[in-house]
């Protein structure tokens, strides 16, 4: 760990970590009425990822290395244009179901009859490339990589060691966690067991599993086959994402008010 | 001016102060270029020092001596501003064997960072190699860029990755690349004076650890300049296995770099098909030649290790089942649009500037420079095998890309040549007794010309031997290639050369 540096940098971590795990435990994965879940809808959630990301920025130009500066600016350049497109993303269901709470949300979408939702599906498609971008996976980052002039996440963490290191390591887990449970939450919430029925607790388990496989799979493929983009070309990809978004939103409004 | 013995056309002249600038102008008059350059200290045979300076024209090699009057404080006329190479070639020589270069341009050290003292010069003869100095403080300048918003990012020595060192020192207007300065030398292990104490008829173990991926270039190199001094005539056979040792180093390195450029754009998929192709036909090589890399195959008088009649067979099915596996991974490498977005346009280097900065080897090629030394020399045995040049005018990434897979095309087809023309007879013939002599050696390999100049005892030794890397020429272009591209572009780019950092060190 650098000696020059200020108490941010041993600081960050635990901040991190600590808006990841309170993020986790919003997140509606196996059942609704999670104990955290009044504490923050969507927006605070999206503040929430924000916070981590204003530390984890700060610390890594603590150190006042290039590649750590680098790093956060470059994550500030994707995350200032992933941040409008998530919240679009997050607004479709909203909308459908008329608030902004993940448990209404996730209550409302699985246990309604059977209803296609053609803006959901739009949703769906810019929620995956915010993920990507998000999560420092390919096209937009190479979390593999070894390349520290190409790092976006991985530069801001150069100048961590030891637990700082893990704890960081485990908060970005959490986070890919964090964003595979809102996807399941907004696009797949079937099987997620209501508050109160500890019966069906291990059912919504073993759905979770099974969807978090099929998850993995596809971003494993999505990964394989992809290249990364020149870091210019993520305005684009994100543009993209966030142009989806608006017209799930235009097709919302077209199809007239929610029942 | 007279010839030297050997195959490959070269001449040697003696020129003073005034004619050494003077042929070097003349040379770059008529579209030459400076190939390398050295000095030997020749104090003990009662001589001075004599600078050498190889060139490489139409006509073949033109070694230049330049004896040097003044022994203890030797200088030599300038060359750099006739040929940009001779800048860092000229700083290595002040380093190692004292000899300055008057009204050079970069007066700073370039292999010398600070293990030894300034005024101390390992290659001359009086330097005891087992000694040790207190290490100085190693301030070197680099040149700095002003302007708002300009700021310097630091890269290496030691890198994320495991790689070889090197420190490259980037001058960036956010992430838009203005200059980059390299700077080499973290692994001068002092191979050039390793040399001087070891008989001529066994140093080429030594030429084959100079850079490891290169090792058949350069000990073909060796093998070649000692061949040349010493007179020996080699079988066909020998000559015939020596390139088929060739071909398959080039093949190798190409399908280890074409995977890594996949990977360095992030297309894992690349890494893991080339690394398999590669490690199949490492392990041909492990199984045929008792060793991955092929150190130690070629030694002087002919090859090491003989090929059965029985193992045509197997090469053959193996360069087939190659030749079908390159082409559907090219297929899948051009279709790619993500990887194609990466490689098109990055790191370009034109025609006209590779000519300006004397490019040689793959990243010439993919220039538009027609320029391949089984090419344009044909001895044996390339003038049999018919090698057909293969250029690419890009000059970007892509068009590195392209022309490794046009090689390997080439290449597999050359190994097919050589399997099934092998002539008959010994593959290695005895050395004559040892004698003093100067000899060339100069072969194309897999990354461009490698030139050994070897001088021989009276007594068996090797009395001076400057093997040449290809990288010093093309160094100081990657230099170029990244102006104007962006900083994450950079790897890719600096593998695309994929120069050697050993090879420069020595």
């Amino acid at each position: 760990m650098a000696r020059d540096a200020s108490f941010l940098l041993r600081f960050a971590p635990y901040c991190v970590f600590g808006c990841m795990v309170l993020a986790a435990s919003i997140v509606p994965m196996v059942a609704t009425g999670l104990p955290f879940a009044p504490a923050a809808d969507v927006i605070a959630l999206v503040g929430l990822l924000a916070t981590a990301r204003v530390f984890m920025a700060l610390a890594a130009m603590d150190a006042g290395t290039a590649f750590g500066s680098m790093g956060a600016r470059r994550e500030m350049l994707v995350a200032g244009l992933a941040e409008p497109a998530l919240l679009m993303v997050f607004f479709m269901p909203s909308l459908i179901v008329g608030s902004t709470s993940l448990t209404t949300i996730v209550e409302t979408l699985a246990y309604q009859p059977f209803a296609l939702h053609p803006s959901l599906a739009f949703a769906a498609v810019a929620f995956v490339m915010v993920l990507l971008a998000e999560n420092a996976r390919i096209p937009v980052d190479n979390p593999a990589t070894h390349l520290e002039l190409t790092m976006i996440h991985e530069a801001m963490l150069l100048e961590y060691s030891g637990r700082y290191l893990a704890l960081m390591e485990w908060a970005h887990a959490l986070k890919l966690m964090v964003y595979a449970g809102i996807g399941i939450a907004l696009f797949a919430p079937w099987g997620v067991s209501p508050a109160g029925r500890w019966d069906l607790v291990p059912a919504a388990l073993a759905a979770l599993a099974a969807k978090l496989f099929i998850g993995g799979l596809a971003l494993a493929i999505l990964e394989t086959v992809s290249a990364k983009m020149r870091i210019f070309r993520a305005p684009e990809f994100l543009g993209m994402a966030f142009l989806l978004a608006v017209l799930g939103m235009l097709i919302l409004l077209l199809q007239g008010p929610p029942r | 001016m007279n010839a030297l013995p050997g195959a490959i056309p070269a001449r040697l002249a003696e020129v003073d102060a005034a004619g050494w600038r003077a042929t070097g102008a003349a040379v770059r008059a008529r579209g030459g270029r400076l190939l390398s350059l050295w000095a030997a200290d020749r104090r003990d045979l009662g001589e001075g020092h004599v600078a050498f300076a190889a060139f490489a024209g139409a006509e073949g090699l033109l070694l230049l001596r330049l004896p040097l009057a003044n022994r203890d404080a030797p200088s030599a006329p300038d060359l750099s501003d006739l040929f940009l190479p001779a800048v860092r070639l000229q700083r290595a020589c002040t380093d190692l064997s004292g000899v300055a270069f008057e009204v050079a341009r970069d007066p700073r050290p370039w292999l010398r960072h600070g293990a030894w003292p300034a005024g101390v010069h390992p290659l001359r003869r009086d330097f005891v190699a087992r000694q040790s100095f207190a290490p100085v403080p190693d301030d070197y300048p680099f040149v700095s860029v002003a302007g708002e918003g300009v700021h310097e990012i630091p890269v290496g020595p030691v890198h994320a990755g495991i790689i070889e060192p090197g420190h490259f020192r980037f001058s960036v207007l956010g992430e838009r690349v203005l200059r980059l300065e390299e700077r080499l030398g973290y692994k001068h292990k002092g191979i050039e004076k390793r040399f001087e104490t070891l008989a001529a008829a066994e140093a080429h173990r030594l030429a084959g650890r100079v850079s490891g991926d290169s090792t058949v270039a350069v000990a073909w190199a060796y093998a070649m300049a000692l061949e040349a001094a010493w007179g020996v005539q080699l079988p066909a056979r020998a000559l015939w296995l020596r390139a088929l040792l060739l071909e398959r180093e080039r093949i190798a390195n190409h399908l280890g770099d074409l995977g890594m450029l996949g990977n360095d754009a992030g297309l894992a998929f690349g890494l893991a098909q080339f690394g398999r192709l590669k490690e199949c036909w490492l392990q041909d090589n492990a199984r045929l030649w008792c060793h991955r890399y092929l150190m130690d195959a070629i030694v002087p008088g002919g090859v090491g290790v003989d090929l059965a009649t029985e193992q045509h067979a197997d090469l053959h099915e193996a360069v087939t089942e190659l030749e079908a596996e390159v082409l559907e991974l090219r297929a899948v490498y051009d279709e790619h649009a993500g990887l194609q977005d990466r490689f098109r346009g990055c790191g370009q280097l034109s025609p006209d500037l590779a000519l300006r900065l004397g490019l040689t080897g793959i990243a010439a090629r993919a220039s538009g420079q027609a320029r391949d030394l089984r090419v344009d020399f044909p001895v044996l045995p390339w003038d049999v095998l018919g090698v057909r040049a293969c250029t690419q005018t890009g000059g970007d990434v892509a068009a590195r890309v392209a022309l490794r897979f046009d090689e390997i095309a080439e290449s597999l087809r050359l190994l097919r040549a050589v399997l099934d023309d092998l002539p008959e007879g010994d593959c290695r013939v005895p050395l004559p007794a040892p004698r003093a002599g100067l000899g060339l050696g100069w072969v194309e390999g897999w990354r461009g010309e490698v030139l050994v100049a070897l001088e021989t005892g009276a007594d068996c030794r090797v009395r001076r031997c400057h093997p040449h890397d290809p990288s010093w020429q093309n160094w100081p272009a990657l230099e170029h290639a990244v102006i104007g591209n962006i900083v994450p572009d950079f790897p890719l780019i600096n593998k695309s050369f994929n120069l050697s950092y050993a090879g420069v060190d020595l």
